[in-house]
């Protein structure tokens, strides 16, 4: 296993410098100048655009800004925003909390549904349930974010006002934050209410970023149960008189996990995708907007650093998803 | 959270604290983040809704709800006969705030004038590069070449010298850049190492106190109760809920999470006037969409070529269609908001039949031209591709073909500025002082051609009118000279003016004396809510 783990670990760093490079180049293939950009319609003096330009360092070979970020990135620094000035790692690590906390509720959300729903669609396959369940699944992943975001508002906090339009909080709590999670936080700020408070913001953006992998993982979990169910091991564990939910949930789950889970890693990408509509209709302050914002205002340090960021996230999850593959099935960390 | 469930329990929190009336908060669903809190660091308006406006004053201040200039913290302005000197009078006794890091041990006076522009003037100034310093307003309105020396008369006084005279400099002080920051605060942040706070915990004299800010979510703000202003502001906290999209912020205000809007969708305005539990405020604002021809190249060198062309444009159809009603026409070069503009002048009549002819009377035949349409979306223009598009079917009208091109935006400004350019731009302007200089001179003047002037048009009759204007103090001799500026332009018609936005502002109806600014600021120093 040990081995098994070292091998993934070490196709991390050549991902990881590929992903610097690549985070690095995409900004700049973008037509568009920041400076002028910055400079809008009001637009600037040649002197005053070369004086910035040097600033930036534009003047520098590619290659030159290249080593010079490089460099900083393993020391840590991944530059400051041309836009607000900051660095980039305070403002990333300022917002990620709440796309960390927004994208685990959605994925907690997806897999408890649609888990049990693909085993049940499976289970019944062809009956009424099954079919009912896929065309639901098929719609969901086809619904544009935004359209349904804005639905969801206008029934649930629009017309029934069970649910708040957007935000995190009620603007009433004010506390420090602590960890970021508004769910933590609130819980350890001891203000009445607060902790419901945020359970409510979470409901809509929740059910908005968690439709698609929902409908995902129902779909893969069906037909990975559907192929293990045909399997001789489960007509033998039939015969032998165990319980359907013995033999379903037991048996044939455990074996259908494996795709099942790879999808719900390939998932996580998606999330970031969803995450930058969920965040901007649910005014939810986390990076997919910031992102966003920054490739529009071509803020190069915020875009090649946020990029590199959240690469490695994805990576991380794809190296745990891999690592878990080795728990579930013995048979894939032996072959390593 | 409903308002009244906020206002209930903050009310709560404040009579357990003071024992006082019940604390009034207004929420105010602001439509993007702030790049950050100094002033004079940043261009853009929401940056400025939430710093320059709640946190600091001005030596002079705009009138909310007008472009008047009037005295802010400096009492008076005296003017020397040359129009060289400016000699300010400090007002006495105006606090700053205090923070968590910094309490005031004085009040303001001329060192933090001082200050507040010699650090965006001076390289060797120690806050000159600090939070990466591009002091892009200071430089863009030229105050470096404007400045001759700013000068410490007494404590309570301060003179700027000029290099040249220059009558829109009174309008300049009452920019947001000009925000006065706390010098003895910046020396403490400076000699603790955090000079960078300025631009994240902001001490000003202004009428709010900042309290904290959470990126992309909320900031909040508390009255300062030694407001130099009697009796403002008038709520004791502001919250700006951040919420960028139009509909959500549409849905806030309906559910009444908050009480003022900006920047509503123009789709959305009919059924929010029709709301009992909305009114809507409106107001021309401060700006001009306009399609620049390129006067150097021929055939739009000839002013009867453009005028043709301009007869030919329905301007109508394009206030239905691109504003859907938030817009009116334009025939001047300038806001009807502003001073000086001439409402005597004459637009150019839609009449294809006419433009026709006097295009054959030119000798014009079988024109074909581009049309740039911008990417972006703007008051002054909201939709360019659909008014690019509605252009090119009233100039096939009259036998024109046009071609219409679009860049990425940076591009788009880059090469619109060049003096070959080839075709018309469609493009516009948002007044940043409410002086017409920051128009006509910005945007028509020969030193604008090849950057700023569109139009790459330098007519000396104009230049010259606008020049004498710049120089000249009296306010009524400049309102002359600027009418006959308008008269000129029209008659050559360097432009297609088309349009100044309406700004509509959805409020609740329990806000009361909220003004739309129209150099587009959102300032609640003088709302209240009715109880």
């Amino acid at each position: 296993m040990i081995r098994y783990l070292l091998a993934r670990l070490l196709t991390f760093l050549p991902t990881f410098l590929g992903v610097t490079l690549i985070s690095f180049a995409f900004i700049r293939v973008l037509p568009g100048d920041p400076i002028i950009v910055m400079a809008g319609e009001r637009g600037m003096t040649e002197e005053r655009y070369a004086e910035l330009y040097r600033q930036f360092g534009f003047d520098q070979p590619l290659v030159v800004q290249f080593w010079t970020y490089l460099t900083g990135v393993l020391q840590g620094d991944l530059g400051t925003s041309y836009v607000t000035k900051r660095p980039v790692w305070d403002e990333f690590f300022a917002l990620f909390p709440a796309t960390l906390e927004l994208s685990l509720c959605a994925i907690i959300f997806a897999i408890a549904v649609g888990l049990p729903a693909g085993v049940i669609a499976a289970v019944n396959r062809g009956k009424f349930f099954d079919r009912a369940l896929m065309s639901t699944a098929l719609v969901g992943y086809s619904m544009p974010i935004f359209w349904w975001a804005l639905l969801l508002i206008i029934i649930f906090s629009g017309n029934l006002g069970w649910t708040p339009v957007s935000g995190r909080i009620d603007l009433l709590y004010y506390f420090p934050q602590v960890t970021g999670f508004m769910l933590i936080d609130s819980a350890l700020s001891g203000q009445n209410g607060a902790f419901a408070s945020a359970v409510r913001h979470l409901i809509l953006p929740t059910i908005v970023l968690g439709t698609i992998p929902l409908a995902v993982i129902a779909r893969q979990t069906r037909s990975a149960m559907l192929e293990v169910l045909s399997e001789d091991y489960i007509r033998t564990a039939r015969a032998k008189g165990l319980s359907p939910l013995r033999v379903n949930g037991l048996h044939a789950l455990r074996n259908a996990m494996i795709p099942v889970i790879t999808v719900i890693g390939l998932s996580v990408g998606t999330l970031l995708a969803g995450a930058i509509l969920t965040e901007t209709i649910f005014s939810w302050p986390g990076i997919g907007k910031w992102m966003v914002d920054s490739i529009f205002r071509r803020d190069y340090p915020v875009v090649q650093g946020g990029l590199l960021l959240i690469a490695s996230m994805v990576m991380i999850v794809n190296l745990t998803v891999d690592i878990l593959y080795g728990f579930i099935n013995p048979k894939i960390r032996a072959r390593k | 959270m409903k308002l009244r469930n906020l206002m209930a329990t903050a009310g709560v929190l404040a009579l357990v604290g003071t024992g006082a009336a019940m604390a009034q908060t207004l929420v105010y669903c602001s439509e993007g983040s702030p790049e950050g809190f100094d002033p004079a660091l940043y261009t853009a308006g929401t940056t400025f809704d939430a710093s320059s406006h709640p946190v600091y004053n001005r030596l002079m201040e705009f009138e909310t709800g007008t472009t008047n200039v009037v005295p802010g913290l400096a009492e008076s302005v005296e003017v020397s006969e040359d129009g060289l000197e400016y000699t300010f009078k400090l007002r006495e006794g105006v606090k700053f705030h205090a923070n968590d890091s910094f309490t005031p041990t004085r009040d303001f006076n001329a060192d933090d004038v001082i200050f507040t522009f010699e650090r965006q003037w001076k390289a060797d100034n120690p806050y000159n590069q600090v939070s990466g310093g591009t002091w892009e307003y200071f430089n863009g309105m030229s105050m470096p070449d404007l400045i001759k020396s700013i000068e410490k008369v007494d404590d309570t006084t301060v003179k700027f010298v000029l290099n040249r005279p220059e009558a829109p400099f009174i309008a300049n002080m009452a920019m947001d850049f000009a925000s006065i920051q706390s010098k003895e605060y910046a020396d403490a942040m400076l000699e603790a190492g955090t000079p960078e706070m300025l631009n994240q915990k902001p001490v000003g004299t202004g009428p709010f106190t900042f309290v904290a800010y959470q990126k992309d979510a909320v900031i909040r703000y508390a009255k300062n109760p030694d407001y130099w202003k009697e009796g403002l502001p008038k709520v004791d906290n502001l919250v700006f809920a951040i919420t960028p999209d139009a509909s959500v912020r549409y849905q806030k205000l309906k559910a009444g999470e908050c009480h003022v809007m900006p920047y509503p969708n123009p789709a959305d305005v009919q059924a929010m006037k029709d709301d009992p539990e909305i009114n809507v405020l409106q107001q021309e604002g401060l700006n001009v969409g306009y399609l620049a021809y390129n006067s150097q190249m021929p055939p739009f060198d000839n002013p009867k070529v453009r005028k043709a062309l301009n007869m030919a444009i329905d301007k109508q159809a394009i206030i239905d269609v691109v504003f859907q009603g938030s817009g009116q026409i334009a025939k001047n070069p300038i806001p009807p908001t502003m001073w000086s503009y001439n409402e005597a002048v004459e637009d150019d009549a839609y009449d294809p039949e006419a433009a026709k002819a006097m295009l054959a009377e030119e000798g014009v035949t079988d024109l074909s031209m581009k049309v740039w349409a911008m990417p972006v979306q703007r008051p002054y223009n909201p939709n360019a591709r659909r008014m690019a598009e509605l252009i090119q079917a009233d100039f096939a009208e009259i036998g024109v073909g046009v071609e219409i091109v679009s860049y990425e935006w940076g591009e788009y400004l880059e090469r619109s500025s060049a003096v070959d350019r080839d075709g018309a731009v469609l493009l516009g302007w948002t007044g940043d002082n409410g002086d017409p200089d920051n128009f006509l001179a910005v945007l028509l003047g020969c030193d604008g051609v090849g950057g700023s002037n569109r139009a790459q048009w330098c007519h000396q009759p104009f230049e010259d009118v606008i020049q004498k204007a710049k120089v000249t103090a009296d306010v009524a001799e400049r309102t002359a000279l600027y009418e006959e500026a308008q008269v000129i332009f029209k008659d050559q018609a360097p432009w297609a003016t088309i349009a100044h936005s309406v700004v509509f502002m959805p409020v609740r109806p329990e806000v009361e004396g909220y003004k739309v600014h129209p150099l587009g600021g959102h300032i609640f120093t003088e709302v209240g809510l009715a109880e």
